[in-house]
């Protein structure tokens, strides 16, 4: 909202106080600056009114030139050239004359042009920093002005103007009336209301107005009917000025004072060509499929959640968010309906956001507007046309009544507790008072002014009351909690992880959890995983779908690195998956304002689909780069498995390992791991036909685990370390090749009995034909309480492998 | 043999073993001067057919020099060795500027490093750290926090919605559901904050991402007054910003707080906005079932990718999304 200074100075006034003051005082009671633009700041004269006495087509350049010939009042006439066209002789224009400075550092001088001497120019609304309009020169209404008088003065040029933001809750705040009161309040200044003025004007209800009704979505509606309007009246400079330096566009005096008024009080107003209005105006909404042309000329087509004003015969505007093409004001108006509704906001909001039209009207409509402004602006409105246009008064016609914001009981210590100040009652009875709100000190009862609809609760007093004194005043105090808090387990358990994998050697990322259907097919997802949620409005259409597993994710972030110019890395990601799993039901939506009961708790959570956390990682090219000290080699299967074991060791867990069929991994070097019976973890190489689909390295691993999956780690029972020595006895085994390393380990660790400590394969040979592989492995013996004899070790070795033999077939190799 | 000539003995000892140039030498000197044919030790052999007087006597004098003769070779043993191992280590020399490191050390990314920080600075005041679904209800994200069901944020410009739309499902828009959830099945006092990630319909740009990060803090205790959060909010932005940052509230608007306001931080010469903070609004408290006449509340939220940007100097944001590891790995472990 563009607030100038000159405007608000009518309500309060602000001599003696910066700009700087004022912009601070906004923040203060809660209006962002966005911007404070000093218009004629960069503005130096002569500036001049000037009138056009010839002019002379010069035809033989590129685009047509005129010359000039003005009268600035000087004693004889000067020559400018000019590039518009929109002015005629004997129009009234704004000329710089040399040694003026325009916006922009353009100094003005004489000089030679297009063959001529040109001696000054004349100026568009752009070139002096009024506006973007750049569509012609500016030519004042004739009688507007005098020859040569100073044109800085006359358009008011010298102005501060605050671009203020104003929250949804403070509509009011969107006009020169709130924000000049926000003002006054901060600095501590008298403010005279506007509606002082218009309270004392008379407009009876008359008989010849052109009746209007509210069938639906409206408060209270005032339509002022008025005749002989002068269509060739113009707006005066003042009130011309004032619309642009809000950043509208002057039109004609009947538009210029609709929003003239609007930007001054609040209230959105609509001026109707009344000769078009057939029998009167009904507030209602629209029939299905109706169409209707909205003034920017655009045909749209209406449902039954439109609200509209229409006539007897058709739609005439489109509530509170744009009039009609057809019933609009022109330039041969003379019998005019000014409508001021209070609408209902939601309305108006559903209004604009189905049609995608946010205008001035709207936004103040929608965040809910005076209701005693509907009958105020209208006045206002009307006195104005009629003294400016010639306007004279027909009557009347009103539907529904304004209804007001309760009055609300506060305590004044309550306000003190909540912002733990200690304020009196008077600072606080003085604070409401600032903000329009009658108090009764007395019996603590509060009156919150019309234009606050939002004022319902005693907290809503307490942000005023804190806005006006100065949240600068609140004191900084450190509760205290009661608790001893820490992470959770699970919280603590995914920390550890995560920064074990960094020590690692991983890099963390974290990737959008979105996911596209070809990514799903291509990782070859079935049961649980093919299972997902679409995203309704996806952000965009190629990634519509809630990731169920992390690798895809994992996948698209090596592929970024990899076109970066990264070559050996591994990645991890610890973040929540979406499966569509378990049964959709409806959304709970329980009342407000009180506890649901427990039932309807328990339904809300559970309508709320799990989403685990799981690890993923993935590894590519090298497990090293290349380097002096050793050959580097490329990451295989087992490294992804190796880190998938490090993370269950971590959590102090027990597993076990088997070969899975898993997608999008390798059907042959993918492991399962098992924590009591149940997959938590899948590890190894990806798939080949991945890795080439999505530009990997061949040979890329992977490994994902479900971290909610994992039990608790129970509290360790700390085993006695022996400290009797150590018997070391290596074995060499012959088996089928088709018999699992984990497999024949298991069987020497049951055959070797209490006595063995820890067991390590130190050799794998394949190449000894027949089938056949060799596996060797490291036994560890010790007893807690001796020294272990040779009979008692030899026998414990035969024992292992004894049972390897009875299981597996196994040999010792010779 | 009288002791005169004894002496001489050990003097020549002395004199071969510091004339040794090396081990090798010092060991010849050795075998010649203690040795079976040397002439201490055949004085030492012949002692035997002495006098038992004259054994007392040449006895002392005998075992003092070879005592003295042991010594000094000890001491030379030793100085020949120092020699030595220097001669050694000097050939061991290496180029130690080589590079050592083999695999780069990985990295956590930033958002989870300032969580953990974020995190134990609240745990250390007593507050529990909540994490909940991003897929969330409709209720839990929007009514239950007073944003009411015509409010801009629930369009599906703003919101990301799941299929079917009737299952109210949407991705939660802020971690304030938690809020929601605690007061829901928790008995106050409450000290919780929820930092997680959260969701905007918004197009990936240097500022903005549709995927973000938030941390939410929640107290409701007896007494509790916008003094308290100002207090907590100092705390928090010394923490995170450094012991001489300012901080200041300002008049805001927030659906689930009343008062409402936003915090700013006086960082590096400027004001930045950082959060957006209040008093829990009576009407969200009621709605959990907590007792307005007993207890009250503060609430606060922060991006977690905005307050990294502004504490290291990141100017886009695509930086923290994209998961270039050169990226992450500046910031190690977070030490």
């Amino acid at each position: 909202m563009l607030i100038p200074r000159s405007w608000v100075n009518d309500f309060v006034d602000l001599s003696g106080i910066s700009d700087e003051t004022i912009a601070d005082a906004f923040v203060r009671v809660g209006f962002e600056i966005e911007e404070v633009i000093k218009q004629g700041a960069d503005l130096t004269g002569p500036l001049v009114v000037a009138r056009v006495l010839a002019i002379e087509e010069l035809a033989e350049h590129k685009k047509p030139i005129r010359y000039v010939e003005l009268d600035c009042n000087e004693g004889q006439s000067r020559f400018v050239i000019c590039g518009a066209r929109n002015f005629a002789v004997n129009d009234l224009v704004i000329a710089a004359l040399p040694g003026a400075v325009l916006p922009g550092n353009f100094a003005i001088s004489a000089r030679e042009t297009y063959g001529k001497t040109s001696n000054g120019m004349i100026c568009s609304s752009k070139e002096l920093g009024l506006g973007e309009d750049h569509s012609g020169i500016i030519v004042l209404a004739e009688g507007s002005a005098v020859l040569g008088q100073d044109a800085i003065d006359l358009l008011q040029i010298n102005d501060t103007i605050f671009d203020i933001a104003v929250n949804p809750d403070r509509g009011y705040a969107l006009s020169i009336r709130g924000a000049a009161r926000e003002i006054a309040g901060a600095l501590d200044l008298n403010f005279t209301d506007p509606i002082t003025h218009i309270k004392s004007l008379e407009f009876k209800e008359g008989s010849g107005a052109t009746p209007i009704k509210i069938s639906d979505g409206a408060m209270v509606a005032y339509l002022r009917s008025l005749d002989n309007f002068n269509p060739k009246a113009s707006s005066p400079i003042w009130l011309s000025r004032r619309v642009e330096k809000v950043g509208m566009r002057s039109i004609s005096l009947a538009v210029d004072v609709t929003n003239y008024v609007m930007i001054e009080l609040g209230q959105p107003l609509h001026a109707f060509d009344r000769a078009k209005i057939i029998d009167g105006l009904e507030i209602t909404y629209a029939a299905d499929k109706a169409k209707f042309k909205t003034l920017d000329s655009q045909e749209r087509v209406l449902a039954s959640s439109d609200l509209v004003v229409r006539d007897n015969k058709q739609v005439l505007a489109l509530a509170g968010t744009m009039g009609g093409l057809d019933s609009e004001i022109t330039d041969s108006t003379t019998t005019i309906a000014i409508e001021a509704v209070r609408f209902d906001p939601i309305a108006i909001a559903k209004n604009s956001r189905r049609h995608k039209l946010s205008t001035e009207a709207s936004r103040r409509l929608e965040r809910g507007v005076d209701p005693s402004l509907a009958e105020l602006a209208s006045a206002r409105a009307a006195e104005l046309m009629i003294s400016l246009g010639g306007a004279t008064y027909l009557g009347t016609a009103k539907a529904g009544e304004a209804k007001y914001p309760a009055i609300i009981a506060l305590d004044p210590k309550y306000v003190n507790d909540r912002l733990g100040t200690e304020l009196s009652a008077d600072a606080i009875a003085k604070a409401l008072t600032t903000v329009g709100c009658d108090v009764d000190v007395k019996s603590w009862k509060v009156d919150p002014p019309s234009w606050r609809s939002d004022l319902q609760i005693p907290a809503d007093l307490v942000e005023e009351v804190a806005r006006i004194v100065g949240y600068d005043q609140i004191p900084s105090v450190l509760p205290r909690s009661p608790y001893a808090a820490t992470l959770t387990p699970a919280q603590l358990r995914r920390r550890t992880v995560a920064s074990a994998l960094a020590a690692r050697g991983l890099t963390e990322v974290q990737n959008f959890p979105f996911v596209a259907e070809s990514t799903m097919k291509a990782l070859n997802y079935t049961g649980e995983r093919a299972a997902t949620f679409r995203i309704a409005n996806p952000m965009s259409e190629e990634t519509p779908l809630m990731r169920t597993h992390l690798i895809p994710g994992l996948i698209a972030a090596a592929q970024r690195n990899l076109s970066r110019g990264a070559r050996d890395f591994a990645l991890f990601e610890i973040g929540a998956i979406f499966r569509n799993t378990t049964k959709m039901v409806d959304g709970l939506f329980p009342p407000l304002g009180k506890k649901p009961d427990a039932a309807t708790i328990k339904a809300i959570f559970d309508s709320v689909p799990p989403q685990p956390i799981h690890l993923g990682a993935i590894f590519v090219g090298k497990t090293t780069g290349d380097n002096w000290r050793t050959k580097a080699r490329a990451y295989e299967w087992a490294d992804a498995i190796a880190e998938a074991q490090t993370v269950l060791d971590l959590c102090g867990l027990q597993y076990t390992v088997e070969r899975s069929d898993f997608a999008p991994w390798h059907p042959g070097r993918c492991a399962e791991l098992l924590v009591d019976g149940k997959a938590v973890a899948h590890a190894g190489e990806l798939h080949p036909r991945v890795c080439s689909e999505f530009g990997l390295p061949a040979r890329s691993c992977a490994l994902v685990i479900n971290l909610d999956a994992l039990p608790a780690s129970n509290t360790v029972r700390a085993a006695v370390i022996g400290s009797m020595p150590i018997a070391v006895q290596d074995v060499a085994l012959v088996v089928a090749a088709d018999v699992s390393a984990a497999a024949l380990e298991q069987a020497l660790v049951e055959g070797a009995g209490d006595l063995l400590e820890s067991i390590v394969l130190f050799d794998r040979y394949d190449k000894i034909g027949d089938g056949k592989i060799s596996l060797a492995f490291t036994l560890s013996f010790r007893a807690t309480d001796r020294t272990l004899t040779g009979e008692e070790i030899t026998a414990a070795r035969e024992a292992a492998v004894a049972n390897a033999a009875k299981l597996y077939g196994a040999t010792v190799r010779s | 043999m009288n002791p005169q000539e004894i002496n001489e003995w050990v003097s020549a000892a002395k004199s071969a073993f510091a004339a040794a140039g090396d081990l090798d030498e010092l060991k010849a000197a050795r075998l010649a001067h203690t040795g079976d044919k040397a002439p201490i030790s055949l004085a030492s052999r012949g002692l035997g057919s002495l006098s038992p007087e004259e054994k007392a006597s040449f006895g002392k004098v005998i075992g003092e020099a070879k005592a003295a003769i042991a010594s000094a070779l000890a001491d030379e043993t030793a100085r020949l060795e120092i020699a030595r191992d220097q001669k050694i280590l000097l050939e061991e020399v290496v180029d130690i500027t080589l590079p050592a490191k083999l695999t780069h050390a990985g990295g956590l990314h930033p958002i989870t490093i300032i969580k953990n920080d974020i995190s134990d600075f609240f745990l250390a005041q007593g507050y529990s750290v909540v994490e909940g679904p991003e897929l969330e209800s409709s209720w839990l994200n929007f009514d239950a926090l007073n944003i009411p069901a015509d409010h801009p944020a629930r369009t599906m410009q703003d919101t990301f919605f799941v299929e079917p739309l009737s299952a109210g499902l949407v991705l939660r828009t802020q971690t304030s559901p938690l809020q929601i959830r605690t007061m829901l099945t928790e008995e106050p006092p409450i000290y919780i904050i929820s930092p997680g990630r959260t969701f905007r319909a918004d197009e990936l740009d240097s500022t903005h991402s549709p995927v973000f990060h938030q941390v939410d803090g929640l107290v409701v205790d007896r007494g509790i007054s916008m003094a308290h959060l100002k207090g907590t909010l100092d705390n928090f932005a010394r923490h995170m910003f450094g012991p001489d940052v300012t901080t200041r509230l300002r008049p805001s608007f927030f659906p689930f707080t009343e008062p409402s306001a936003e915090v700013d931080v006086f960082f590096n010469g400027r004001w930045i906005e950082w959060g957006g903070c209040g008093m829990v609004n009576p009407k969200v408290l009621e709605t959990c079932g907590v007792d307005t006449n007993e207890f009250s509340g503060f609430a606060f939220g922060m991006g977690l990718e905005r307050t990294l940007m502004v504490r290291h100097g990141i100017t886009d944001l695509h930086e923290i999304v994209e998961g270039d590891l050169r990226f992450t790995r500046q910031f190690g472990v977070g030490l």
